[in-house]
């Protein structure tokens, strides 16, 4: 039977087991949103702002591990999902971004609405397509979301010219892709195993630096049985945060700029660093030339291009976590590393890093952890980018994969709402929280509609301190407090909630945060509250930007280490 | 560039629309420093062969070859610097030749085995192929006559033998010949 490019691309969609899609129509799009209501179980969930799709997409991918679907028309719907699809791309979440094109004979004429979306597209996606003719749409869709989700995962673009929408063609959606050009290496090469093995028992000081490749790959128990079979402290990346729970006794935290000062110490004086399913950004590595310098690397990675990318590397072992980790758990041996831990302790004791200070005043911190206590860490946290996101992944303890939700690579602002949504339209028996900063909120505050439409209870944390605090802190640290287009005045947020339908509340008094956590908890839906904080609160440890990790600033109120503030050129 | 830390590699890639975009735009934001860059049809049909020369000196070769096999349409990539080569490039020079000139010229011409295959009252057009030291030579004699154009295809390549590495299918035959077309932004 003969069908529409808009059904069978409704029906291939339906087979790769899509069941909701974030989008904005427009006029290129028209034909498939005429045909939406025929596939119900296709839950169509309107964004107001196709950046906001996108996140909403990217969210869900991370708190389902399933592929997020977005949706958009051709031109500015287009231009308008770039953000979010550069933002999955770096952080390498599974989107397929769909988009309307305008008719082929348009294509090429600088048509109304017309922009060249694959050819824009191109750097910031695993692959894309522009599909020309109805027959293929079945098969495109089919290798899209093969490539999407397979390996290191990917956003993958799909445009569709307006009339291949209306286009018929017979559907017949294939069982397998052929994709000659994509190839996954699983297994780790055994020789290459046995060496990491080899180099993990006769080390003194090992440390396993994880990241989102070990969530991504399922590799929760694994990494538990590598890690407590040969007891060796785990520090996360920031997207790793949640692939090694936070209350286990070999866990450090975080790594990194914002990490926690024993976790940075604990690198820089291991002897083998076995590095999990991540990437060495320079957030997290600090000063390349100084990172790890006792230390012989093992890098395990699905994706072979990250090997000896950024740093050097002793032994690469190119494949998917979960396998690699399953043969090396075989020949690890059992150790205590007993002097090793004593001494990782010592700097715990001594360096504490989530110490929120004795005050009156409402911190944010204190926020964070208040949040923590009242849901007793089941919740799905979506952060914003800047100390709102920094202060998420310090003071709350995530146990379980998949529950810290934030912009590592891009470091995208506005982030947090949509990508909340998304996750909680995912896991619409979580708790998600989205935890926001007063700057990044009002760049995706339109979608504040979208929950209130749709009723998608998801909590908003705003950590109000009339700043750009991020930027702030860094203009007062090393800027001599000239605050450049950092203070903010900002709407009465409980109002704008209001005027969306969203009930919310205003906490100035920290007595009262606990008490309006619970509210928000109650109320079914929606909920935001806005804490007015401490404006001008830092962020502790740091490493400043060009500084290796040994380099850290404490915060005052602790002990206060050497920092030699090398004015090198680095990524600001 | 130094002729020591040439690398070149060798793509075998689906001839679709767009994808000398998608390779010429990783280089960009990778900030690959490519030398040149040729494609032409390979023997499989719907395979294109592309030879990339790339600076080793600027470069991190291996992330080249690496991000090169990430591109979906990208099928195998080698980097075939270490191995026996064969390589050659073709030039078209244009050359302001006057009838004092016109007989030197040719003979130098006729020692590099080049060809002369447009003759105009005021110029002559050269067709030369070889290594790249060969072109620069000639080049080099040429331009005291004044060069009016030049245009270069950049270097293509093969290993010897049976290597055939590079192949989703047995190669064939050696042959020294130079493939039937060779087209530069062919598919952009």
């Amino acid at each position: 039977m003969k069908r529409t490019g808009a059904q069978i691309l409704c029906e291939s969609l339906v087979k790769e087991g899509v069941e909701v899609i974030f989008g904005f129509p427009g006029g290129s799009v028209l034909p498939l949103y005429d045909t939406l209501p025929q596939y119900p179980q296709l839950r169509h969930i309107l964004v107001r702002h196709e950046q906001g799709a996108a996140h909403a997409a990217d969210g869900y991918a991370r708190a389902t591990g399933k592929v997020g679907v977005c949706l958009a028309t051709s031109g500015p719907g287009a231009c308008n999902l770039v953000t979010g699809i550069a933002n999955a791309h770096l952080d390498s979440s599974p989107v397929i971004a769909i988009t309307g094109q305008v008719a082929r004979p348009f294509i090429g004429k600088d048509a109304f609405q017309e922009i060249d979306i694959t050819g824009i597209t191109v750097p910031i996606t695993k692959h894309n397509y522009l599909v020309l003719k109805a027959e293929e749409l079945a098969t495109v869709v089919k290798e899209a979301f093969y490539i999407a989700r397979t390996g290191r995962p990917g956003p993958v673009l799909i445009d569709i010219p307006r009339d291949v929408f209306v286009e018929e063609a017979n559907f017949h959606y294939p069982e397998k892709v052929n994709i000659s050009g994509f190839k996954t290496i699983v297994q780790g090469h055994p020789s290459q195993i046995k060496k990491a093995a080899n180099l993990i028992n006769e080390s003194k000081k090992p440390v396993i630096l994880a990241g989102r490749g070990v969530i991504i790959s399922g590799a929760f128990p694994e990494l538990k049985e590598l890690a407590e079979k040969a007891q060796i402290p785990v520090i996360t990346t920031l997207l790793g945060i949640g692939c090694f729970p936070e209350d286990h006794i070999l866990s450090l935290g975080m790594i990194g700029m914002h990490g926690m000062a024993y976790a940075n110490m604990a690198v820089c004086s291991a002897d083998v660093l076995i590095a999990i399913g991540m990437r060495f950004d320079d957030r997290a590595t600090g000063k390349v030339s100084g990172f790890a310098p006792h230390a012989q690397i093992i890098h395990i990675d699905i994706d072979p291009a990250e090997i000896g990318k950024n740093v050097r590397v002793d032994v690469p072992i190119v494949g998917d976590v979960k396998h690699v980790l399953r043969e090396l758990n075989k020949q690890v041996v059992v150790q205590t590393h007993l002097d090793w831990i004593g001494q990782v302790e010592e700097w715990r004791r001594d360096h504490p890093a989530v110490v929120i200070r004795e005050t009156d005043e409402l911190l944010p911190q204190y926020v964070i952890r208040k949040i923590y206590e009242v849901t007793q860490g089941n919740a799905i946290i979506v952060t914003g980018v800047g100390q709102n996101q920094m202060w998420a992944a310090q003071h709350f303890w995530y146990n379980k994969p998949n529950t810290l939700i934030s912009s590592g690579g891009l470091g995208t602002m506005g982030f947090e709402l949509p990508a909340a949504i998304g996750a909680k339209v995912g896991k619409p028996d979580e708790a998600v929280w989205a935890v926001a900063g007063d700057g990044g909120f009002q760049m995706t505050i339109q979608e504040l509609a979208t929950a209130a439409q749709d009723n998608i209870a998801v909590k908003i944390a705003i950590l109000n301190n009339g700043f750009l605090g991020m930027v702030r802190q860094w203009q007062e640290l090393f800027y001599k407090k000239n605050y450049v287009a950092t203070p903010l005045s900002n709407p009465d947020f409980v109002k704008v909630a209001e005027a969306y339908g969203i009930p919310g509340l205003r906490v100035t008094d920290k007595k009262l945060v606990i008490a309006a956590i619970q509210r928000a908890m109650e109320y079914n839906g929606p909920f935001l509250i806005d804490f007015v904080v401490e404006p001008e609160e830092n962020i502790y440890p740091m490493v400043a930007p060009g500084c290796t990790l040994a380099e850290i600033i404490e915060a005052p109120w602790n002990k206060v280490k050497v920092h030699t503030g090398s004015q090198e050129t680095s990524n600001l | 560039m130094n002729s020591k830390t040439k690398r070149t590699l060798v793509a075998l890639v689906e001839d679709r629309p767009g994808v000398l975009n998608r390779v010429s735009s990783l280089f960009r934001r990778r900030n690959f420093n490519i030398e040149s860059i040729a494609v032409g049809h390979s023997e499989q049909p719907g395979l294109s062969r592309m030879t990339i020369v790339v600076d080793g000196a600027t470069t991190a070769v291996e992330q080249v070859r690496k991000q090169l096999d990430k591109v979906i349409e990208v099928v195998k990539v080698i980097d075939i610097s270490e191995e026996p080569i064969v390589a050659r490039e073709l030039a078209l020079i244009k050359v302001h030749a006057t009838s004092s000139t016109r007989s030197e010229i040719i003979e130098i011409v006729d020692i590099f085995r080049a060809n002369i295959i447009d003759v105009a009252p005021g110029s002559l057009i050269v067709e030369v192929t070889g290594d790249e030291d060969k072109i620069e030579s000639l080049y080099n004699l040429l331009r005291r006559f004044g060069v009016k154009e030049l245009s270069r295809t950049g270097k293509i390549a093969m290993v010897r033998g049976a290597a055939g590495e590079i192949n989703v299918e047995p190669e064939k035959p050696e042959t020294e010949e130079r493939p039937r077309r060779i087209r530069k932004a062919k598919t952009a």
